[in-house]
């Protein structure tokens, strides 16, 4: 029961991946594709947290930490870099 | 036991729900600001539900999963906002339908402040 609603969860977050990377390709300015980037890698940590449980291994939440830590040091220094003040 | 590893499933699932009505809103909305509203606040949700409901599911490391959700809530609206102020900064297009904007205001005002002051010095 519980392996078959967090599967259907991580169909739902694969969905939800791809319209973002839709937007992503299909972006108005270069905002809208860090914008885009940024949702991708939240949908991420999600995921990663998800192959916690699909793989067994607890060793995952480490790495979904470090990479929320990477993204949002990624998309500050984007921003810093769009203001013209870095 | 079983139980409440199933309530920690659907927990997961309704996250999983949020972050697709996030994209959803990233597709549909007709502009940067608009954009950022959705993407952010339904991706912010849905990523604290559905690591609450690991976190449920497995107890053990309900503690480093508690560090991630305060992380995550931190970080993500910083993030949103300098991305705001970076895309007000150089001038992207607003949608039509804007009603009101602060800052431009606020720039404006700063601007006829400084142009005003070698006149009355």
């Amino acid at each position: 029961m519980v392996n078959i609603i967090l599967q259907i969860a991580g169909g739902i977050m694969l969905v939800s991946m791809v319209l973002s990377l839709y937007r992503f390709f299909k972006a108005g300015s270069l905002v809208d594709r860090v914008i885009a980037f940024d949702v991708m890698t939240i949908i991420s940590i999600s995921l990663i947290a998800l192959i916690t449980h699909i793989s067994g291994r607890t060793i995952y939440i480490d790495v979904a930490l470090i990479y929320g830590l990477l993204s949002f040091l990624g998309v500050i220094i984007i921003a810093r870099y769009l203001e013209k003040s870095l | 036991m079983e139980t409440i590893k199933i309530i920690g499933a659907f927990i997961t699932l309704l996250g999983s729900v949020f972050l697709l009505l996030g994209s959803i809103g990233l597709i549909r909305m007709p502009d940067v600001f608009t954009r950022i509203q959705a993407g952010t606040k339904a991706s912010t949700l849905g990523t604290l539900l559905s690591l609450l409901g690991i976190g449920i599911i497995y107890l053990d490391i309900a503690g480093k999963i508690f560090l991630l959700i305060v992380f995550i809530l931190i970080t993500n609206p910083v993030s949103s906002h300098m991305l705001a102020r970076a895309a007000h900064h150089i001038g992207v297009k607003k949608a039509n339908i804007t009603v009101v904007d602060k800052l431009a205001e606020f720039k404006k005002r700063e601007k006829n402040d400084e142009t005003q002051k070698p006149e009355t010095t």
